[in-house]
C-alpha cells in the first residue's frame, strides 16, 4: 500500500518533471477544478453549487498557497524552522482590523481607510517578524521552533487577553475583542458590485445590478457572484506573490538565503552578513504572511481561535506536500492541501450522508453504540459515527498527522522539492564565448 | 596596546553580559517591587503564599512531565511535540482505569470508560478511593510507555539518524494523530475526575489569611518528588544510566564502544514515556478534571521548563519546571490572570538568549 | 586603535591589492599573542607571528599544533579568548567572519564546506564581493534590477572562467554535494578566488589534489601572488613548503616555534624535535 503510494507520488512528481511551470498549474488547475465539478454533480448541485464549491477550492487555495510561499522564504529558502505562522497572520489580520473598523463598531477600530488598514497590517507582521527574528539569530534549529511557536502563542493570548479587548490609546479608543474576536471591514471585493461598499446594506450599483442579474438568471446568486469574483482576484494576489518570491529566490540575494540554509559559516566566511539577510527574510515572509490572513479573514471575524499553532501546521503540511524549496512546489502544495486534504473529507462526508442511508438522528452518540452492531455485521452505525460533523473533523486532523509521518518519511522531498531552481537572475548554462551546453 | 587589548576584553565582557546584567537588574526591581507592595498591603503575604504554592505545584508537574522529554531529547536529539499528546494519553488511560475500578458494578461500563460518568457521585479521592488511583497510576505508565513504544517502532526507529527538524516534523504529525483518535473515541468535552467534597484540605494560617493545599495537590507534589529522586538513582547507579549518559554524549562513541543503542534507546522510551504517563495521571489528579488536549496545552510549558533547565538534564527539568511555575503564577502580581501562561513564555525565550545551554547546561548532571 | 566594527561592510570590490594605507611596507598582517582554549585544551597560547604583503608564507606545524583554530581567529569564525589581528593596519579582532572578508580576508576550510544542495555555478558565483542583486530591492525592482542582471552576466563569465580553470567545468551544474574529496577542495579555492580578495588563507589545499593540478594551482598561486595577492599557506607536504613558500612559519602547540626561510626551519633542530618527540 505504501509502497503504490510512493510509486504514484514518484511517478506523479516525474511527469511534472518534463513540464514548465505554467503547464503544471494549469493542469493541476484544471484537474482540481474537473474533481470538484465531479464532486459537485455527484451531490446534485444546481450550476449556483457548483460555481460555489469552485470558489471555496479556488479562495483557500490561493490563501494557502501565498502563506505556504511565504513560509517556504524562510524555511524552503534559508532553513529557518518557523513555527509561529499562526501568530505573525494574527498580527497582521489584527492590525489591519484596529486600524481600520469603524470607531463606531463593537470592538471599535480607527476607522482609517483600508488600503491604510491592509498597509498597516503587513508592515506590523513585517515589524514583529523582524524583532521576532532577532532571539531567532542566534538560535539552532529546534530551539528556533520552540521559541517562534511560544512567541506566536503569545501574540494570540495578548489579543484573546481581557485587558485589550478594549483599551485607548491617546484618547482613541480601540480593541481586540478579546475572546469574542472583532468583526473585521468589509470584503473590497463590494466597491465593484455596491453603492457604498462599506454598508452592508447597501443597494448594488448600477453595474452590480446587471452583473448580478445576468448571473441570476442561471441560478448563480449575488453572494456567490461576488465572493467568485473575489477568489479571481486572489488568483492574480497570488501570481503577484509567486512573481515576487520567484524573483527573490533567483537572484544573488537568493544564493546567499540558499547558502544560509547549507552552512551558514560558509556563507560568512565569503563575507555575507548573514543575520541581516535573516532578519529581512523574517519581515518578508512575516509580512506576506500577513497578508495572506488579511485576504484571508476581510469581510469576517478575527478570531484567536484561527490563529492556534494548527494553522501553522496546516501551512507546514501543505509545504512539504509541495516540496519546501521549491515556489512553484508551494503553489503545487497550497492549492493541493486546501482542496484535498482540507476540504476533501467534508466533501467525502457528503457524498457518503448522499448515498447512504443513515436516517434522521440515527447518528450513533458514542463509539460503543457505533461499534456494538458490528458484532451483527452492521457497518452502518460506524459509517454514521465517522462521518458525523465533528468525528469527520478529528479524523481529517488524523489523517493530516498520518500524511506528515508518511511524506516526511518518504517522500521528504515532496512533489517538487527536488527541482532546481537555479539561485541567479541569469540563465547560468550559458557560458562564454557562445560555447552554450 | 596591552592596555588597548585590556580595555577591549572589558568592553567585550561587559558586552557580552550586558543582557544578563541588565536582566539581573529587572528581577532586583522586580523583588523590591514586591517587598513594597507587601509593605503597603497592596499584596497580601496570604495571597502571596497562595502564589508560591500554586506556581510550586505547577512546577512539580512541569518539572515530571519533563523528565521524559529531556531524556528523549538527549538521546534521539529532537525535540518530541508528541511528547504532551502522551501526557494526555496518559491521564485518560489512568483515569479510566479508576473509574472503571470504582464504579465497575454500580454503574454502567460505557459511561466510565467514556469518563462520562459523573464524578460527584463517583466520588473518587485519594482518601477515598486509593486503591483506584493506585492502579490508575500504574496503568497509565504502562499504556504510555507501551504505546511509546510503538510510536517509536512505527514512526522514529526507521529515521534514526536523520535531522533533528525531521524527527520534529514526524513527531508533529504523531501529535495530531494521537490526540484526535482520542477526540475520535472519546469525543471532545472537559471531564470532571474527582469529587472536591471527598478530598481532604488543610488550612494553613499566612500571616492575616491562610493558604489551602488539598490533598491531591500534596499527593502531585510528594509522587513527583519521589518520582524524580527515584529517576536520579536510576540513572547515576545503573549501567543503562551509564550507557545513556554516553550516548547523550557522542553516540556514535557509544556505538563504537559496543554499548547496544537500540536497547538503550527502548529503555529510555520506557523510562521517559512511563513517567510522563504517570505525570499526566497526576496533574489530571491535581487539577480534578482533563480534557482530551490538555497535554498539548501544556507541551510548550514543558518545553520551557526542559530548555531552561539544559536539554537532556532531569534535575534541570526539574529545576526549570519550579521556576516557570513559580515564574508564571507570581507574575500574577504585576499582571492580569489572561497573561500568566504569556509570562512563563517570555521567561523561557529570555532564558535562551541568555542562557541557551541552559540553568545547569554544560553539565550532564542527569 | 579601537575594535570598533567598520560601519558599512560594503567594501568596494575593487579596492583589493591596492594599499590604501600609507605605509606600503607594514606587513598585511599582524598577529598577536593570540590566546584561545577549549575548555582544558588549549589550543592557541600566544602565536605571534607577521606576514609580509606579496608574500606566499608558509604556516606547518604538527597535527592539533593550532593552525586551523589560528586562521578561525584571525578570520573570526571563533573570538579569541586574548590578543589582537591587525589586518592592513586595522585593528580586526572580533570582527565578524563577514566583516574581515569583506575587508580583503578570507580563507578555506581544511574540511571542505561545500553548499551541498546548491550547484557548482552557484557556489562559485555566491563569492564575489559588491554584489548589487544581494540587495533585496535591487533584486526585485523592474527598474533597478538591470544593473543586477549585468553584473550576473559578468559574474557568469568569471565563474566559468574559474572553473574552467579548476578543471571544474564539467561539473558546473552537478550539485556541490555531489563531487569527490578532491573537487570540494577546488571549488572551496574557486570560491575564495572569485571573491578577489588581498589575502587567502588557505588550510590544506592542496590535500587530494592531483600531482598535475596541484602543480597548475601553485603556477597560478605565483602568479596571484605576483599580481599582489597576499597568501597564508597551512601544508603539510613538505616539499610544496620548501619549493613554495618563503617566509615559513612553524607553530607548535600553539605558539610560534620558528620563523624564517625554509632552509632556515628545516635545519633547525626544534622543529625536527616538535614533529618527532611531541613533548618538548
Ligand atoms: N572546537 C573545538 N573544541 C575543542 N577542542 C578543539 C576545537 N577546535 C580545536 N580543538 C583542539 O585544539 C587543538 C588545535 O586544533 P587545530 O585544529 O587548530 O590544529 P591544527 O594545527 O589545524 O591540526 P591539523 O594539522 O591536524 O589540522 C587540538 O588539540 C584540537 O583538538
Ligand atoms: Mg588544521
Amino acid at each position: 500500500m505504501s509502497a503504490r503510494v510512493d510509486d504514484g507520488m514518484a511517478a506523479v512528481s516525474e511527469w511534472f518533471d518534463g513540464r514548465s511551470d505554467a503547464a503544471l498549474l494549469l493542469v493541476l488547475a484544471v484537474g482540481l477544478y474537473a474533481l470538484f465539478t465531479g464532486v459537485s454533480l455527484v451531490l446534485g448541485y444546481d450550476l449556483g453549487g457548483i460555481v460555489n464549491t469552485l470558489r471555496r477550492i479556488t479562495f483557500l487555495s490561493a490563501i494557502y498557497a501565498m502563506l505556504v510561499l511565504a513560509l517556504n522564504l524562510q524555511w524552503g529558502y534559508t532553513g529557518l524552522f518557523n513555527l509561529g505562522v499562526a501568530g505573525f497572520m494574527a498580527v497582521g489580520v489584527y492590525t489591519m482590523g484596529m486600524l481600520s473598523t469603524a470607531p463606531t463598531t463593537n470592538p471599535p477600530g480607527l476607522g482609517l481607510p483600508l488600503p491604510i488598514g491592509i498597509l498597516g497590517g503587513v508592515i506590523a507582521a513585517a515589524l514583529v517578524g523582524a524583532v521576532a527574528s532577532l532571539p531567532a539569530l542566534r538560535l539552532r534549529g529546534d530551539y528556533l521552533a520552540i521559541v517562534t511557536l511560544a512567541f506566536s502563542e503569545i501574540v494570540r493570548l495578548t489579543y484573546r487577553s481581557p485587558v485589550f479587548e478594549t483599551f485607548s490609546v491617546a484618547g482613541l479608543s480601540l480593541g481586540t475583542g478579546g475572546s469574542t474576536g472583532m468583526s473585521l471591514p468589509t470584503n473590497p471585493i463590494r466597491i465593484l458590485f455596491y453603492e457604498n461598499s462599506q454598508e452592508v446594506t447597501s443597494p448594488p450599483s448600477a453595474f452590480g445590478e446587471a452583473v448580478f442579474g445576468t448571473f441570476e438568471a442561471i441560478g448563480v446568486r449575488a453572494p456567490v457572484v461576488e465572493g467568485t469574483a473575489y477568489a479571481i482576484v486572489l488568483l492574480f494576489v497570488v501570481a503577484g506573490v509567486y512573481a515576487l518570491l520567484r524573483r527573490v529566490g533567483n537572484s544573488p540575494f537568493g544564493r546567499v538565503l540558499k547558502a544560509i540554509r547549507e552552512d551558514e559559516t560558509v556563507a560568512g566566511a565569503l563575507g555575507k552578513d548573514t543575520r541581516l539577510f535573516k532578519v529581512k527574510v523574517f519581515a518578508l515572509g512575516c509580512g506576506l504572511m500577513g497578508l495572506a490572513a488579511i485576504l484571508w479573514r476581510i469581510g469576517g471575524l478575527a478570531s484567536t481561535a484561527d490563529f492556534r499553532p494548527i494553522t501553522t501546521f496546516y501551512v507546514f503540511v501543505a509545504l512539504i506536500i509541495g516540496g519546501a524549496g521549491s515556489n512553484t512546489g508551494s503553489v503545487v502544495g497550497g492549492a493541493v492541501f486546501a482542496s484535498l486534504l482540507f476540504e476533501g473529507p467534508n466533501f467525502v462526508r457528503r457524498v457518503v450522508t448522499q448515498y447512504v442511508d443513515i436516517g434522521i438522528g440515527q447518528t450513533p452518540s458514542t463509539i460503543f453504540e457505533a461499534v456494538g452492531p458490528l458484532a451483527s455485521l452492521d457497518v452502518t452505525p460506524l459509517l454514521a459515527y465517522t462521518i458525523s460533523d465533528v468525528n469527520v473533523s478529528a479524523l481529517r486532523l488524523v489523517l493530516l498527522g498520518v500524511v506528515l509521518i508518511y511524506l516526511i518519511q518518504n517522500r521528504p522531498e515532496g512533489l517538487l522539492g527536488h527541482r532546481t531552481e537555479t539561485a541567479a537572475s541569469v540563465d547560468l548554462s550559458e557560458r562564454p564565448g557562445g560555447e552554450d551546453r | 596596546m596591552a592596555t588597548d587589548t585590556e580595555t577591549n576584553t572589558l568592553v567585550a565582557f561587559v558586552r557580552e553580559r550586558a543582557v544578563l546584567i541588565a536582566l539581573g537588574l529587572f528581577v532586583a526591581l522586580l523583588v523590591a517591587d514586591l517587598f513594597r507592595k507587601l509593605g503597603t498591603g497592596a499584596l497580601t503575604a496570604a495571597s502571596l503564599a497562595g502564589f508560591v504554592k500554586d506556581g510550586t505545584v505547577l512546577g512539580l508537574s512541569l518539572g515530571l512531565a519533563g523528565i521524559g522529554l529531556a531524556m528523549t531529547y538527549s538521546i534521539l536529539n529532537f525535540a518530541n511535540f508528541a511528547h504532551g499528546d502522551y501526557i494526555t494519553v496518559g491521564g485518560v488511560v489512568g483515569w479510566i482505569t479508576a473509574f472503571l475500578v470504582t464504579g465497575l458494578g454500580s454503574f454502567e461500563a460505557q459511561p466510565l470508560v467514556l469518563l462520562r460518568a459523573s464524578s460527584r457521585t463517583l466520588g473518587i479521592s485519594v482518601t477515598t478511593a486509593p486503591v483506584a488511583i493506585f492502579l490508575g497510576l500504574v496503568v497509565s505508565v504502562v499504556v504510555t510507555a507501551g504505546l511509546a513504544l510503538l510510536i517509536d517502532r512505527i514512526v522514529f526507529r526507521p529515521m534514526r539518524g536523520q535531522r533533528g527538524i525531521a524527527l520534529l516534523i514526524a513527531s508533529v504529525g504523531v501529535a495530531l494523530a494521537v490526540r484526535y483518535l482520542l477526540v475520535f473515541t472519546l469525543q471532545t468535552g472537559p471531564r470532571g475526575l474527582t469529587a472536591g467534597q471527598a478530598t481532604p484540605s488543610w488550612d494553613l494560617p499566612v500571616g492575616g489569611g491562610s493558604v489551602t493545599i488539598t490533598a491531591h495537590e500534596a499527593t502531585l507534589a510528594v509522587l513527583a518528588v519521589a518520582l524524580m529522586i527515584g529517576t536520579h538513582v536510576l540513572l547515576r547507579y545503573t549501567t543503562f544510566g551509564t550507557a545513556m549518559r554516553a550516548m547523550a554524549d557522542n553516540e556514535d562513541l557509544a556505538q563504537v564502544s559496543g554499548i547496544p543503542t537500540e536497547r538503550v534507546i527502548r529503555t529510555t522510551w520506557l523510562l521517559g514515556a512511563g513517567l510522563t504517563g504517570a505525570a499526566g495521571f497526576l496533574i489530571a489528579l491535581e487539577r480534578g478534571a482533563l480534557t482530551m488536549s490538555f497535554g498539548w496545552q501544556l507541551l510548550l510549558l514543558v518545553f520551557a521548563a526542559v530548555i531552561l533547565g539544559g536539554i537532556g538534564s532531569v534535575y534541570g527539568a526539574m529545576v526549570g519546571g519550579l521556576v516557570i511555575g513559580l515564574a508564571s503564577r507570581l507574575s500574577l502580581v504585576w499582571l492580569p490572570e489572561s497573561f500568566i501562561i504569556a509570562a512563563a513564555f517570555v521567561v523561557m525565550i529570555v532564558m535562551l538568549l541568555v542562557r541557551p545551554q541552559g540553568l545547569l547546561g554544560g553539565v550532564t548532571t542527569v | 586603535m579601537t575594535t570598533t566594527a567598520p560601519d558599512s561592510d560594503d567594501a568596494p570590490a575593487d579596492e583589493s591589492a591596492a594599499t590604501t594605507d600609507a605605509d606600503a611596507d607594514a606587513p598585511l598582517l599582524q598577529v598577536r599573542e593570540l590566546e584561545k582554549s577549549f575548555g582544558g585544551i588549549t589550543a592557541v597560547d600566544g602565536a605571534t607571528f607577521e606576514v609580509e604583503r606579496g608574500t606566499i608564507t608558509g604556516l606547518i606545524g604538527p597535527n592539533g599544533a593550532g593552525k586551523s583554530t589560528t586562521f578561525d581567529l584571525v578570520t573570526g569564525v571563533q573570538t579569541p579568548d586574548s590578543g589582537q589581528v591587525v589586518f592592513d593596519g586595522t585593528d580586526i579582532t572580533g570582527w565578524r567572519p563577514h566583516q574581515a572578508a569583506n575587508r580583503g580576508l578570507v580563507r578555506t576550510f581544511q574540511i571542505a564546506r561545500e553548499l551541498d544542495e546548491m550547484t557548482v555555478l552557484e557556489n562559485a558565483m555566491l563569492a564575489p564581493r559588491g554584489q548589487v542583486g544581494e540587495n533585496l530591492w535591487r533584486a526585485v525592482l523592474p527598474g533597478v534590477r538591470k544593473e543586477v542582471v549585468r553584473q550576473e552576466e559578468q559574474l557568469r563569465e568569471q565563474a566559468w572562467e574559474t572553473l574552467e580553470f579548476l578543471e571544474l567545468d564539467h561539473l558546473a551544474e552537478e550539485y556541490a554535494g555531489a563531487l569527490s574529496g578532491g573537487q570540494r577542495k577546488l571549488l572551496e579555492l574557486a570560491r575564495v578566488l572569485m571573491i578577489e580578495p588581498e589575502m587567502i588563507l588557505l588550510d590544506e589545499p592542496l590535500a587530494g589534489v592531483n600531482p598535475t593540478l596541484e602543480e597548475k594551482l601553485l603556477d597560478r598561486l605565483h602568479s596571484l601572488r605576483d599580481d599582489g595577492y597576499t597568501f597564508l599557506l597551512v601544508e603539510h607536504d613538505m616539499d610544496v613548503i620548501m619549493n613554495h613558500c618563503e617566509p615559513v612559519i612553524v607553530l607548535h602547540q600553539g605558539e610560534v616555534l620558528v620563523e624564517g626561510s625554509p632552509e632556515q626551519v628545516k635545519n633547525d633542530d626544534r622543529v625536527l624535535e616538535a614533529y618527532l618527540g611531541g613533548e618538548v
